[in-house]
Protein backbone atom coordinates (compact mmCIF):
# COMPACT_ATOMS: atom_id res chain seq x y z
CA UNK A 1 0.00 0.00 0.00
CA UNK A 2 2.20 2.94 -1.12
CA UNK A 3 1.83 5.62 -3.06
CA UNK A 4 5.06 7.27 -5.26
CA UNK A 5 6.06 10.72 -4.61
CA UNK A 6 8.34 12.50 -6.75
CA UNK A 7 9.71 16.52 -6.21
CA UNK A 8 11.17 18.63 -8.82
CA UNK A 9 13.25 21.04 -9.77
CA UNK A 10 14.10 23.90 -7.06
CA UNK A 11 11.83 21.80 -4.90
CA UNK A 12 14.11 18.62 -5.79
CA UNK A 13 16.70 20.54 -4.11
CA UNK A 14 15.73 21.59 -0.77
CA UNK A 15 14.31 18.61 -0.17
CA UNK A 16 17.41 15.94 -0.80
CA UNK A 17 15.62 13.88 2.23
CA UNK A 18 11.95 13.56 1.24
CA UNK A 19 11.01 10.09 0.42
CA UNK A 20 10.00 9.02 -2.96
CA UNK A 21 7.32 7.02 -1.67
CA UNK A 22 4.95 7.12 1.69
CA UNK A 23 2.53 4.47 2.90
CA UNK A 24 -1.04 5.16 1.95
CA UNK A 25 -2.44 4.54 5.26
CA UNK A 26 -3.82 7.32 6.75
CA UNK A 27 -3.03 9.60 4.24
CA UNK A 28 -6.37 11.15 2.27
CA UNK A 29 -5.12 14.44 0.38
CA UNK A 30 -2.07 15.62 -1.72
CA UNK A 31 -1.39 17.59 1.91
CA UNK A 32 -1.31 14.67 3.33
CA UNK A 33 1.42 13.66 1.04
CA UNK A 34 3.45 16.23 1.54
CA UNK A 35 3.43 15.97 5.25
CA UNK A 36 4.30 12.49 4.91
CA UNK A 37 6.81 12.36 2.44
CA UNK A 38 8.54 15.58 3.43
CA UNK A 39 8.38 15.02 7.40
CA UNK A 40 6.07 17.81 7.99
CA UNK A 41 8.19 20.68 6.06
CA UNK A 42 6.96 23.93 5.35
CA UNK A 43 4.64 24.21 1.85
CA UNK A 44 6.22 26.43 -0.56
CA UNK A 45 3.77 29.56 -1.23
CA UNK A 46 3.75 29.07 -4.99
CA UNK A 47 3.95 25.06 -5.10
CA UNK A 48 2.17 23.06 -7.62
CA UNK A 49 1.11 19.51 -7.77
CA UNK A 50 -0.14 16.53 -9.77
CA UNK A 51 -1.60 13.46 -9.19
CA UNK A 52 -0.98 10.76 -12.01
CA UNK A 53 0.35 13.46 -14.31
CA UNK A 54 -3.22 15.82 -13.79
CA UNK A 55 -2.85 19.34 -12.32
CA UNK A 56 -4.02 19.24 -8.77
CA UNK A 57 -5.13 21.20 -5.82
CA UNK A 58 -3.12 20.25 -2.50
CA UNK A 59 -6.24 19.53 -0.91
CA UNK A 60 -7.53 16.73 -3.66
CA UNK A 61 -7.99 13.26 -2.86
CA UNK A 62 -4.80 10.20 -3.06
CA UNK A 63 -5.28 6.61 -3.70
CA UNK A 64 -3.18 4.16 -2.93
CA UNK A 65 -0.83 4.02 -6.11
CA UNK A 66 -1.33 6.68 -7.61
CA UNK A 67 1.54 8.70 -8.12
CA UNK A 68 2.02 12.51 -6.82
CA UNK A 69 4.53 15.32 -7.67
CA UNK A 70 5.11 18.74 -6.27
CA UNK A 71 6.97 21.04 -7.89
CA UNK A 72 7.64 25.00 -8.57
CA UNK A 73 5.65 27.09 -11.15
CA UNK A 74 7.25 26.25 -14.90
CA UNK A 75 9.35 27.91 -16.77
CA UNK A 76 9.82 26.38 -20.44
CA UNK A 77 10.15 27.72 -23.81
CA UNK B 1 2.87 15.41 -36.41
CA UNK B 2 2.27 16.34 -32.70
CA UNK B 3 5.23 16.64 -30.14
CA UNK B 4 8.71 15.91 -29.73
CA UNK B 5 11.59 16.24 -26.74
CA UNK B 6 14.53 16.69 -27.88
CA UNK B 7 17.39 15.66 -25.54
CA UNK B 8 20.38 16.86 -28.21
CA UNK B 9 20.59 20.17 -30.39
CA UNK B 10 17.93 20.51 -33.01
CA UNK B 11 18.09 22.78 -35.91
CA UNK B 12 14.11 24.26 -36.38
CA UNK B 13 14.76 24.67 -39.87
CA UNK B 14 15.05 20.58 -40.78
CA UNK B 15 12.49 20.47 -38.02
CA UNK B 16 10.10 22.58 -39.75
CA UNK B 17 10.97 20.78 -43.36
CA UNK B 18 10.26 17.18 -41.90
CA UNK B 19 6.77 18.62 -40.85
CA UNK B 20 5.76 19.96 -44.17
CA UNK B 21 6.60 17.05 -46.42
CA UNK B 22 4.09 15.02 -43.96
CA UNK B 23 1.38 17.17 -45.16
CA UNK B 24 -1.04 17.06 -48.35
CA UNK B 25 0.44 18.33 -51.26
CA UNK B 26 -1.64 21.55 -52.25
CA UNK B 27 -3.69 21.44 -49.01
CA UNK B 28 -1.93 24.16 -46.77
CA UNK B 29 -1.90 27.93 -47.82
CA UNK B 30 -0.35 28.91 -44.59
CA UNK B 31 2.24 27.95 -42.41
CA UNK B 32 3.34 30.21 -39.12
CA UNK B 33 6.52 29.38 -37.24
CA UNK B 34 8.61 30.33 -33.81
CA UNK B 35 11.88 29.74 -32.82
CA UNK B 36 12.34 30.29 -29.01
CA UNK B 37 16.64 30.62 -28.75
CA UNK B 38 18.69 30.13 -25.34
CA UNK B 39 19.89 33.91 -24.56
CA UNK B 40 23.31 34.53 -23.50
CA UNK B 41 22.11 37.04 -20.80
CA UNK B 42 19.06 37.00 -17.88
CA UNK B 43 17.96 39.42 -15.15
CA UNK B 44 20.86 41.44 -16.14
CA UNK B 45 23.46 38.66 -15.62
CA UNK B 46 25.27 36.83 -18.03
CA UNK B 47 24.16 32.89 -18.64
CA UNK B 48 27.00 30.62 -20.04
CA UNK B 49 24.71 27.38 -20.04
CA UNK B 50 21.01 26.35 -19.27
CA UNK B 51 19.57 23.02 -17.75
CA UNK B 52 16.10 21.98 -18.54
CA UNK B 53 14.53 19.78 -16.46
CA UNK B 54 11.35 18.13 -17.61
CA UNK B 55 8.61 15.82 -15.84
CA UNK B 56 8.43 12.60 -18.28
CA UNK B 57 5.27 11.23 -19.04
CA UNK B 58 3.58 14.62 -17.88
CA UNK B 59 5.12 17.19 -20.09
CA UNK B 60 4.45 15.13 -22.97
CA UNK B 61 0.85 14.65 -22.34
CA UNK B 62 0.80 18.22 -21.33
CA UNK B 63 2.05 19.25 -25.14
CA UNK B 64 -0.42 16.89 -26.31
CA UNK B 65 -3.26 18.71 -25.01
CA UNK B 66 -1.95 22.17 -25.92
CA UNK B 67 -1.94 20.77 -29.60
CA UNK B 68 -5.61 19.60 -29.35
CA UNK B 69 -6.81 23.08 -27.66
CA UNK B 70 -5.16 24.63 -30.89
CA UNK B 71 -7.10 21.93 -33.08
CA UNK B 72 -10.23 22.79 -31.12
CA UNK B 73 -9.99 26.69 -31.67
CA UNK B 74 -8.78 27.11 -35.49
CA UNK B 75 -9.13 25.26 -38.44
CA UNK B 76 -5.54 24.00 -38.72
CA UNK B 77 -4.49 21.32 -41.00
CA UNK B 78 -1.27 20.12 -38.20
CA UNK B 79 0.37 21.61 -35.57
CA UNK B 80 4.19 20.86 -34.41
CA UNK B 81 5.71 21.30 -31.06
CA UNK B 82 9.68 20.65 -30.63
CA UNK B 83 11.21 20.95 -27.27
CA UNK B 84 14.90 21.55 -25.56
CA UNK B 85 15.48 19.02 -22.74
CA UNK B 86 19.26 18.69 -20.78
CA UNK B 87 21.71 21.05 -21.28
CA UNK B 88 21.36 23.80 -23.42
CA UNK B 89 24.15 26.91 -24.53
CA UNK B 90 23.65 30.10 -25.62
CA UNK B 91 22.21 30.59 -29.50
CA UNK B 92 20.91 26.70 -29.29
CA UNK B 93 17.07 26.27 -29.82
CA UNK B 94 15.14 25.52 -26.92
CA UNK B 95 11.89 25.47 -28.40
CA UNK B 96 10.07 25.31 -32.14
CA UNK B 97 6.16 25.53 -32.68
CA UNK B 98 4.75 25.19 -35.92
CA UNK B 99 1.18 25.77 -37.64
CA UNK B 100 -0.01 25.03 -41.49
CA UNK B 101 -3.60 25.99 -42.18
CA UNK B 102 -5.13 27.06 -45.21
CA UNK B 103 -5.45 30.41 -44.43
CA UNK B 104 -2.68 32.76 -42.28
CA UNK B 105 -4.72 34.08 -40.05
CA UNK B 106 -5.54 30.65 -38.05
CA UNK B 107 -1.79 29.81 -38.69
CA UNK B 108 -0.97 33.00 -36.99
CA UNK B 109 -3.02 32.57 -34.06
CA UNK B 110 -3.04 29.29 -33.21
CA UNK B 111 1.25 29.38 -33.54
CA UNK B 112 0.64 31.80 -30.51
CA UNK B 113 -1.36 30.04 -28.54
CA UNK B 114 0.79 26.93 -28.82
CA UNK B 115 3.78 29.30 -27.45
CA UNK B 116 2.24 30.65 -25.12
CA UNK B 117 0.41 27.97 -23.48
CA UNK B 118 3.31 25.63 -23.03
CA UNK B 119 5.17 28.17 -21.38
CA UNK B 120 2.31 28.50 -18.66
CA UNK B 121 1.04 25.03 -18.69
CA UNK B 122 4.09 22.29 -19.64
CA UNK B 123 6.28 20.85 -16.58
CA UNK B 124 9.93 22.18 -17.77
CA UNK B 125 12.20 24.10 -15.25
CA UNK B 126 15.06 26.55 -16.36
CA UNK B 127 18.27 26.22 -14.56
CA UNK B 128 20.97 28.79 -15.25
CA UNK B 129 24.48 28.61 -15.07
CA UNK B 130 26.12 32.01 -14.69
CA UNK B 131 29.43 33.23 -15.92
CA UNK B 132 30.72 33.18 -12.43
CA UNK B 133 29.93 29.43 -11.61
CA UNK B 134 27.10 30.08 -10.12
CA UNK B 135 23.85 27.93 -10.69
CA UNK B 136 19.97 29.42 -9.99
CA UNK B 137 16.38 28.37 -11.20
CA UNK B 138 14.51 30.77 -13.44
CA UNK B 139 11.52 31.28 -11.10
CA UNK B 140 9.28 33.10 -13.20
CA UNK B 141 8.37 33.38 -17.10
CA UNK B 142 8.65 36.95 -19.28
CA UNK B 143 5.25 37.97 -19.73
CA UNK B 144 4.46 37.14 -24.16
CA UNK B 145 2.34 39.79 -24.84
Amino acid sequence: MAIKVKFFASLREQLPAADSQVDADGVATIEDVWQRATANALIPAHVLCSVNLEHRELHAPVSDGDEVAFFPPVTGG
Amino acid sequence: MGVQLHSEPFDPGVELARFEATLPVGSVGATASFTGTMRNHNEGDQVCAMTLEHYPGMTEKQLEEVVQDARQQWDIIDALIVHRVGDILPGQPIVLTAVCSAHRAAAFDACRFLMEALKSRATFWKKETLLNGETRWVEKNTPGH
